[in-house]
């Protein structure tokens, strides 16, 4: 290895060493966040408390598991703005159906195929009418948002039967389902994205569409099966979350999307795809949360929060940046500004 | 000397890691158009970068008119007189050729708005001294890119430029263009313009320049007078070996046709007809606009198919899209090989690997040790310089990125090999490299259809050559009556001198 310490860019290793495995993005998240954990368990008293950490688990949960779709999309050269839409969608129809009488494992089927199939539609607008990602999914952020009004006429549904609730309400070798899931959807999609062929060809995609597509690789299907992918998680995320809190609200999930994309990004996904994994966007959603939850136990108005998560994406991409620069600007290949041209 | 403009002295630069330049000495003339030659890395770029302001030098100094100067803003290079047109024009299409030429410095009223009649007419000076057919009117997007490449000079003009730059000038311009461009060349020298003229293209460089200074690894070889040089004698000072032959030898073509393309037509080219046989280069040729790369991405499967079929040794294909092309074993380089080509940002092996994911891939998952090996053994087998399999290809050379590019399709073992323009923009030494690579391909079997705007490298690599004209092919043309004359007759739709023009339908040989 003779090639520079590396930023992310690369996209995933092979796990070829072990000090590949972590990027130095992501060794530098991690340190963050152990600094921001151990400060904060030192200073406050409830912080380290197993009722803080559960619940500061189980509320970030639903945000990773949307993120893991979200890096998916972003990593392919898009990005889905309809998952917070789809989060509630999702959750309505798995309720409604689950209220129905039917079994909760066919609820939960159904809500997460409605994703599936807004995924399907997106994906078909991008690929066969060829709208760009932004103003397709931003439509069917409002479509999907929209839908679910109207299934519940603006009111949460509840009466929830009790197997359905065990779902999100449960715990498994003493952690709390909604955790249990989120996590076992990270390692296997972040192994997927690092190791199978076919998550490969995503960044390929990602990378270069056109020589994608002139290296043989089928890149409509591809991003179809993308849209899809992210569609899945997000309806996957609003099932299990009505089923923990028992209720299915019209209006949950609003501003999803954009925590989503703030946390893969964060993570060392890029705008410009070919980048990104989903192990980062799990760490950038932990940092965000972790920084919230200790300004609420530092008693920080809560007014705080939104700037600070705003300044951490802001510092990590700009870290980024600056480093990058730096590396090439070593390299001896300045880019003059044009301005300064003829 | 009272006759010199620049004169750059023991110009040194270092950078982390290499010394880009060493005690490089440049003396151009007034009046005079004087060459650059050297490899890719030899120190080109570094050198007119620190004429034109971008980078300081560590050591030396430029005597400019007599007077020692420092040039530390491509601004400053700007008020001195050093104008660089860039390889990557640096124009707005939406905008006028007369608003391109003074942007920046438009001539307005008091309340800021643009005097457009004052603006037309100096426009209107400019063009007329470079005696350019060019409305200034016309929107920049509208015009072809020899004449943007023309605009740009006449805005380094504008700027009483009294030493252009020029890097690359003909790159992407067909010979017809190229033309254009060396006429207004010649008479912006005479015009007392001192040109410095940097081109990997050895005859250009050969036609135009009355002195030539040679660099290789940072270092000068030489300055010489141009007719004291001939190009073997010159590609010999740039690479520091002889290149014993410019072309590998041919081979012989044997009557088995590997790929027979009938009437195939799209809604850009069409319909058209050939056969490429068993160990032969087919060359493609005609100018830019003519349909060869249109040709190239229908048999590719990259447009749909009007009517028409290909059949590859004997069987019919049904190709309708890249991935069932690649699937029948058919590969394609295309000719822009970062924006069509290459994924940039990615390492060399995840390139070489990119068509044939299947293969280094085990139950669905890929094998990083199989991926490896199979990237060290491309790069083995052409010569890819480089710290490794893990380098992102960004940081590479043109020619080093070429070879990465060849070598993904070479992995995937295609039993026709579709090549775009092999060979633009890189250095000699690569470009010797890949021509011989693609002649060891055809012996071995493979058959090779190469596109290229060079005319002597389609007459050099060539078996037999279509050319075409308004996507059709016009003519058939075997290598031994082959010459830039007869090819650039049938490519401007002139039709035929000769009187055996075939119509290219089978292609006998």
């Amino acid at each position: 290895m003779t090639t520079k310490p590396s930023t992310g860019r690369q996209g995933p290793s092979l796990f070829a060493s072990l000090g590949q495995l972590f990027k130095a993005r992501e060794t530098v998240l991690v340190l963050l966040i152990a600094a921001i954990a151990l400060f904060l368990s030192v200073y406050t008293e409830s912080f380290a408390r197993t009722g803080n950490l559960r619940a500061l688990l189980l509320g970030l949960s639903s945000i990773a598991i949307i993120a893991t779709g979200m890096t998916v999309a972003l990593v392919s050269g898009g990005f889905d703005l309809s998952v917070g839409s789809v989060f509630a969608l999702g959750g309505v129809v798995g309720a409604l159906v689950a209220r129905g009488g039917a079994d909760p494992l066919v609820a939960l089927l159904a809500g997460v195929l409605t994703g599936t199939l807004v995924g399907l539609i997106n994906g078909l607008i991008i690929t066969k009418v060829g709208i760009n990602p932004l103003i397709t999914t931003l439509g069917m952020m409002g479509v999907a948002r929209g839908a679910t009004f109207v299934i519940t006429q603006g009111s949460p549904v509840g009466g929830l039967p009790e197997s359905f609730r065990a779902i999100g309400q449960g715990s498994t070798l003493g952690i709390p389902n909604p955790v249990l899931i989120a996590l076992v959807v990270i390692v296997v999609m972040d192994f997927l994205m690092r190791r199978a062929a076919l998550m490969r060809n995503i960044y390929y995609v990602g990378g270069n569409e056109t020589a994608a597509r002139l290296s043989g690789i089928s890149v409509d299907r591809l991003k179809i099966g993308v849209y899809m992918l992210s569609g899945t998680f997000a309806a996957f995320s609003g099932v299990i979350s009505v089923s923990r809190f028992a209720v299915a609200s019209p209006s949950e999930g609003l501003g999803f999307e954009l925590m989503a994309i703030s946390a893969a990004v964060i993570g060392g996904a890029s705008l410009a795809g070919g980048q990104g994994t989903v192990f980062g966007a799990l760490l950038g959603v932990l940092l965000v949360s972790l920084a919230n939850n200790g300004m609420v136990l530092l008693r920080v108005p809560v007014y705080w929060q939104q700037l600070v998560s705003g300044l951490i994406l802001l510092l990590a991409v700009g870290f980024d940046t600056i480093t990058q620069r730096l590396r090439t600007r070593q390299k001896g290949v300045i880019k003059q500004s044009t301005k300064n041209k003829i | 000397m009272a006759d010199t403009l620049l004169h750059a002295k023991g110009i040194i630069k270092d950078f982390p890691g290499t010394r880009a330049l060493d005690r490089v000495e440049l003396v151009v003339r007034k009046g005079e158009i004087h060459g650059l030659l050297g490899e890719n890395g030899a120190g080109k770029s570094t050198l007119m970068k620190i004429l034109n302001g971008n980078y300081l030098p560590d050591e030396g100094e430029i005597i400019f008119e007599g007077a020692p100067v420092t040039i530390d803003s491509p601004y400053r290079a700007q008020s001195l007189g050093i104008g660089m047109v860039h390889q990557e024009l640096s124009l707005v299409s939406e905008l006028s050729v007369a608003e391109n030429i003074f942007v920046g410095r438009l001539p307005v009223n008091k309340l800021g708005l643009v005097k457009r009649k004052v603006l037309h007419q100096q426009a209107r000076e400019i063009l007329d001294r470079l005696r350019l057919p060019l409305d200034p009117n016309t929107l920049v997007g509208d015009i072809s890119l020899a004449y943007r490449q023309m605009v740009e000079i006449a805005k380094a003009v504008s700027l009483n430029c009294k030493l252009l730059i020029l890097d690359e000038p003909t790159s992407s311009l067909t010979e017809h263009e190229s033309q254009i461009l060396f006429e207004l060349v010649r008479s912006l020298k005479a015009q007392g313009v001192s040109i410095l003229y940097i081109s990997h293209k050895l005859s250009e460089v050969f036609m135009l320049t009355s002195r030539i200074t040679v660099l290789r690894d940072g270092s000068l070889v030489g300055s010489y007078p141009t007719n004291e040089l001939d190009e073997d004698e010159a590609a010999r000072l740039m690479v520091g070996r002889a290149l014993s032959n410019l072309y590998p030898p041919q081979g012989a073509a044997e009557p088995e046709v590997v790929l027979q393309v009938t009437n195939l037509e799209t809604d850009k080219v069409g319909p058209c007809s050939f056969s490429l046989f068993k160990g032969e280069i087919l060359g493609i040729s005609g100018l830019v606009g003519a349909g060869r790369t249109e040709l190239a991405s229908a048999i590719f499967g990259v447009d749909g198919w009007l009517q028409g079929s290909v059949a590859l040794h004997g069987s019919k294909l049904n190709i309708r899209s890249p991935h069932d092309a690649v699937r029948s074993g058919i590969g394609y380089l295309p000719e822009d090989r970062k924006t069509a080509g290459l994924y940039l940002d990615f390492s060399i092996q995840r390139n070489v690997v990119a068509a044939m994911l299947d293969q280094v891939t085990r139950a669905g998952f890929v094998d990083g040790a199989l991926e490896r090996n199979l990237a060290l053994e491309q790069m083995q087998r052409l010569n890819v310089r480089s710290t490794g399999p893990e380098q992102v290809v960004r940081t590479l050379s043109g020619g080093n990125q070429q070879k990465v590019l060849l070598g993904k399709w070479l992995a995937v073992n295609p039993k026709v090999l579709i090549v775009d323009e092999p060979t633009r923009g890189i250095d000699v030494g690569a470009k010797a490299e890949i021509h011989n690579l693609l002649r060891d391909l055809v012996r071995s079997g493979i058959g090779v259809i190469m596109i290229s705007s060079e005319l002597p490298e389609i007459i050099g690599m060539s078996d037999r050559i279509l050319v075409m004209y308004g996507g059709r092919i016009v003519a058939e043309v075997a290598r031994q009556d082959a010459s830039e004359e007869l090819l650039l007759s049938y490519a401007s739709g002139r039709g035929a001198l000769h009187t055996n023009t075939s119509p290219a339908v089978k292609g006998a040989s």
